[in-house]
């Protein structure tokens, strides 16, 4: 796409649907109500582990109001899957506290609530296990490690070369459960229609989930419809299919009505993903001046006994810094525990807390300023894949984060600022996450009365992604946004990949322009004349991506915090964060902003707050709701600022885009830290830093 | 849920009379506790009878310079009260300090009270609690107990109460007027509430039937400089890990009195009465503080993950009274 450099890609667009959210019109999920509607209140385990015995249903069905009541003695069978989690209620086998193991369907909500509660059940419980430990016995390798990367990789003799350096730094950091709470808890509505399904639901990939959905039922997915077009915040949680949606359309399926069914923000805390607590070493070898030698990064995480997520905790760590010889490890155990699935920058997030400690902690001890340690170590090319970088800009982030922060003239020395009896410290660390691209298709189509209407099933889970695409579009047509009708979120549109791996832009992006261009030729021949029905080009990118040049893509960042740690009660408060990031060209710098600092916040929230605390006499985690799992309050964010750097790079996508969905959460605890080390002395490895670490 | 019945009372007499002696009945005031309850299925009333519009907006002067508040006085209100904040600014701090504007807007000052515990294994119904089922158990003990208490808890029942409002009350002496089914009686504070014993199901002296109508605050000159200071873990919208009500009264570097009360460490407000008697006639210095300190807390009894709560009590309460010493 060259015909942009005067277009709106760049320009600061207002959101093009937030007259719809701001006067209530956008419809979410929850809010569709189709005819002879019934509700679906879900009964889950109050064991860890075990079989049902008996269910005892009398109660529920003497209720006033409820239609029916199922369980896996009296649930429709669905196809096997290779995903356990979505086989509900097909099994008396208990898998973690919280597991969906009946449905209570009913005239009204509260019916159904009410009736839920009456059940009866008899369980044999087992002895449950649900303790993460870096010595547990049945620690094993996965085959691969979340987005398909190797478990294990090894470069060179790590061993040797740490026991020969001049420098070592070795330490444990580790990080707790968390869980995604976006503002919109997880619902569904499931409708059948004949042999068709229909799916209102809150997701961040309606073909994905129709792909999911449809061999369960033993369904063509062309028989499946997911519809979304608005998703108050997903940050992974909405990214896979989770037991809740089968659920829903199991129980429609059974009573032959539609069903609507709400997750609550107390159940999202069992049945819709969370990020595993990590245990990760770090070891750092290096010369005396803080050039590496060595590198490796093992990593202890936790998945369920019934499905696998592996999160890639150490893969940042391979083409992070220039080290001659490196390892990383992953290794997992499968507890009696829910399933943990993607949280915004899934390995990158707990494993860049890590990496950038450690970074700290050699600085420190090669007395070396933190900054140029990091430019020290930077590579010529990927040390992972040996690719040149399609861009890499992290020596540019920090200088200029430096020089905005104030940076230069910084005293290392820990424990030494005392404001009144605020103890203040500086920290720094650098962010990364890569470029990834899928395919997608999308159509484009002139309208006779001069617009445009422009298709594709991707979702705006409030990223502004619609806002987004329709500046692309309007570029790529050469017309204005106002011209251009973008309509997403619906499986019947082109198929698109999902809203994850910051990878919505460069993908759905790819596909509008190739349609638009399509379009845009086709118009062309006919002499720029729109027949009176329209005219309508698609495009697919399967093999634009599949054939795309060799590249290690990623984009870089650098963030600065300046913490205020209370000297008698240990309250740390981050005073400024500043993030200066290289991803591309920005196609809409106000929303762009918003990712930058709504990960940052998130960041933020990650360092000081977040943490599911696992209930190990009952096997499931204890804070279930917004007052006891803390994610940060205004208050907490204080100054907060986001800048970018002016990058281009040739080698991404029609617009030269990178991802910035995640990276803003990357490094972000890092800096917390390190600046809370500079400012008391003490070195906190496990998140989050509450008092209690820190109080004397 | 289970249906239940809702009735407005437009005097305190007619709600003791409506509620009478249905043990299936409760009161309503704001609703900021009672409700979110009522939805995690913690209690289940079939009859609410609203009293939060009983003299709502009253807060007036005593005779003796002190004040009394309408028990349907509003959070928000009371913190805004310039009478509050002239003459009992921990009060108004303390009230400030708690939950969200839109909460304080809703809770009422009777139900600020009669908060319970925010323990999540009273919360759920799931596990067992004594306190909300007696007999079942004390989970916490041996699990999650980080931010429960360190003073005068029991085998039964580690519980805090989570009012900051009530710190202050209980530092300053506070009365409690009374409507029950017997006639009208004062409740004072500390006194309202109760430590757990082997009854923790019971959080406070009131019976059945009992409805908080107003508290009378008593005239206390030295108020006009006291504080209340809360830690917490998120900067705002969070509940008291440690907190510190006090006021100071200085003359001639020597303490001539002082009210100090901790939040967060026990069942009840905790009224500091141990350090108060080691600081009447003491300099006013920060080692005599923290002295003090350490008297109180020589009773404490903290449990494994709770222990950081002594170091912190004893730094915020030397903190606060040395930074009240400094003002005077």
């Amino acid at each position: 796409m060259t015909t942009t450099e005067t277009g709106y890609v760049g320009s600061a667009l207002d959101r093009v649907d937030a007259l719809e959210k701001i006067t209530g019109r956008a419809r979410y999920a929850y809010e569709n109500s189709p005819r002879d509607l019934v509700y679906a209140v879900p009964v889950q385990a109050t064991i860890a582990r075990g079989e049902i015995i008996e269910v005892d249903v009398d109660a529920v069905l003497k209720h006033p109001g409820v239609v029916t009541a199922i369980w896996h003695g009296n649930a429709p069978r669905l196809a096997p899957s290779d995903d356990a989690e979505l086989a509900v209620l097909q099994s008396r086998r208990v898998a973690y506290r919280g597991q969906y193991i009946a449905v209570v369907v009913a005239e009204t909500y509260e019916d159904a609530r009410e009736a839920a509660g009456l059940i009866h059940v008899q369980y044999a419980a087992e002895e449950h296990d649900v303790e993460l430990r870096p010595d547990h016995a049945r620690l094993y390798r996965p085959d691969y490690v979340n987005a398909n990367y190797p478990a294990d990789v090894e470069l060179g003799d790590p061993d040797a070369a740490l026991a020969h350096a001049p420098v070592v730094v070795d330490a444990v950091y580790s990080t707790p459960a968390e869980h995604n709470n976006p503002i919109e808890p997880h619902a569904t509505v499931a409708l059948w229609d004949g042999d068709g399904l229909t799916i209102y639901d809150s997701t961040q990939g309606a073909s994905a989930l129709r792909m999911a959905v449809a061999p369960l039922f033993g369904m063509p997915p062309a028989q499946v419809r997911v519809i979304s077009p608005y998703v108050g915040g997903g940050f992974g949680s909405k990214g896979r299919a989770h037991p809740h949606v089968i659920l829903a359309a199991l129980a429609a399926k059974q009573v032959g009505r539609p069903v609507k069914l709400a997750v609550t923000r107390r159940q999202m805390f069992a049945v819709t993903g969370y990020r595993t607590p990590t245990i990760q070493r770090v070891r750092l070898g290096a010369e005396a001046d803080g050039r590496l030698t060595a590198i490796t990064h093992d990593v202890y995480e936790q998945s369920s006994t019934i499905s696998e997520f592996a999160e890639q905790t150490a893969v940042p760590t391979r083409m992070m810094y220039a080290a001659p010889h490196r390892r990383t490890t992953h290794r997992l155990v499968r507890l009696d525990v829910p399933t943990p699935s993607w949280m915004r920058a899934p390995g990158e997030a707990p494993g860049m807390f890590a990496l950038e400690s450690a970074m700290d902690e050699l600085a420190i001890a090669c007395g070396v300023d933190p900054v140029e340690l990091r430019v020290r170590n930077e590579p010529a090319s990927d040390p992972d894949t040996g690719l040149p970088f399609s861009s890499r800009n992290l020596v540019a982030c920090l200088r200029e984060g430096a020089r905005r922060f104030g940076w230069a003239g910084r005293d290392p020395e820990p424990g030494t600022r005392l404001r009144g009896r605020l103890l203040l410290g500086t920290g720094v660390a650098a962010s990364t996450y890569p470029a990834y691209r899928a395919s997608s298709a999308a159509s484009a189509r002139a309208e006779p009365d001069g617009g445009f209407t422009v298709r594709i099933a991707a979702a705006d889970i409030g990223t502004g992604a619609r806002t987004i695409l329709t500046q692309i579009a309007a570029d790529a047509l050469r017309t204005s946004p106002g011209m251009v009708v973008m309509e997403i979120g619906d499986s019947a549109l082109p198929r698109a990949g999902v809203a994850g791996g910051s990878m919505g832009t460069a993908s759905w992006g790819t596909a509008v322009v190739r349609a638009c261009e399509a379009l845009v030729e086709e118009l062309e021949r006919r002499g720029g004349v729109v027949p009176p029905g329209g005219i309508e080009s698609a495009a697919d990118t399967k093999q634009e991506v599949r054939s795309q040049e060799k590249f290690a893509r990623h984009a870089f960042g650098a963030q600065f915090a300046e913490v205020g740690v209370d000297a008698d009660t240990g309250e740390t408060r981050v005073l400024r964060l500043l993030g200066v990031f290289a991803a591309g060209r920005i196609i809409n710098p106000k929303t762009a902003r918003s990712q930058f600092i709504g990960g940052m916040t998130m960041g933020l929230s990650m360092a000081l707050l977040e943490e599911s605390i696992m209930d190990r006499q009952f096997g499931d985690y204890l804070n279930r709701d917004l007052a006891q799992y803390h994610v940060a309050a205004n208050a907490d964010v204080r100054d907060i600022q986001a800048f970018w750097l002016d990058e281009e790079d040739p080698h991404l996508n029609p617009m030269g885009a990178k991802g910035i969905g995640e990276i803003g959460i990357v490094g972000t605890a890092a800096a917390v830290a390190n600046a809370v080390h500079h400012a008391t002395g003490f070195r906190i490895r496990d998140l989050p830093i509450r008092l209690d670490k820190l109080v004397r | 849920m289970r249906p239940f019945s809702y009735q407005r009372a437009s005097s305190a007499r007619s709600a003791v009379a409506a509620l009478g002696a249905d043990a299936d009945a409760v009161y309503l005031g704001g609703g900021t506790n009672l409700v979110d309850l009522m939805r995690l299925g913690v209690v289940s009333p079939g009859t609410l009878v609203d009293v939060s519009r009983i003299a709502a907006g009253a807060v007036e002067e005593t005779s003796g310079g002190g004040l009394r508040i309408g028990a349907g006085v509003r959070n928000g209100d009371l913190a805004a009260h310039p009478l509050v904040r002239r003459r009992y600014p921990m009060l108004a701090e303390a009230v400030l300090s708690g939950a969200s504007g839109q909460i304080r807007n809703m809770a009422t000052v009777g139900g600020n009270l009669l908060q319970r515990t925010r323990c999540s294994y009273f919360q759920d119904v799931t596990k067992p609690c004594n306190k909300r089922s007696p007999g079942s158990g004390c989970p916490a003990i041996t699990g999650d107990h980080r931010n429960l208490a360190i003073l005068g808890h029991s085998e039964s029942c580690v519980a805090t109460h989570p009012s900051d409002m009530a710190v202050a009350l209980a530092a300053l002496g506070a009365a409690v007027h009374v409507e029950g089914p017997q006639g009208a009686r004062i409740v004072p504070m500390p006194g309202l509430h109760r430590l757990p014993g082997d009854r923790p199901d019971r959080d406070t002296v009131l019976e059945p039937g009992d409805l908080i109508t107003a508290v009378e605050v008593p005239p206390l000159p030295f108020a006009v400089r006291s504080r209340y200071r809360k830690v917490r873990d998120r900067a705002s919208f969070s509940f008291a890990v440690v907190s510190v009500a006090a006021a100071l009264e200085v003359s001639g570097g020597v303490v001539r009195d002082c009210r100090i009360a901790l939040g967060a460490v026990a069942h009840v407000p905790w009224r500091a009465e141990a350090a108060e008697a080691a600081l009447r006639g003491a300099p006013a210095t920060p080692a005599e503080f923290a002295r003090a300190a350490d008297v109180e807390l020589a009773q404490a009894r903290p449990l494994p993950l709770n222990a950081f709560k002594l170091p912190l009590a004893r730094n915020v309460l030397v903190r606060v009274l040395t930074e009240l010493a400094e003002a005077a």
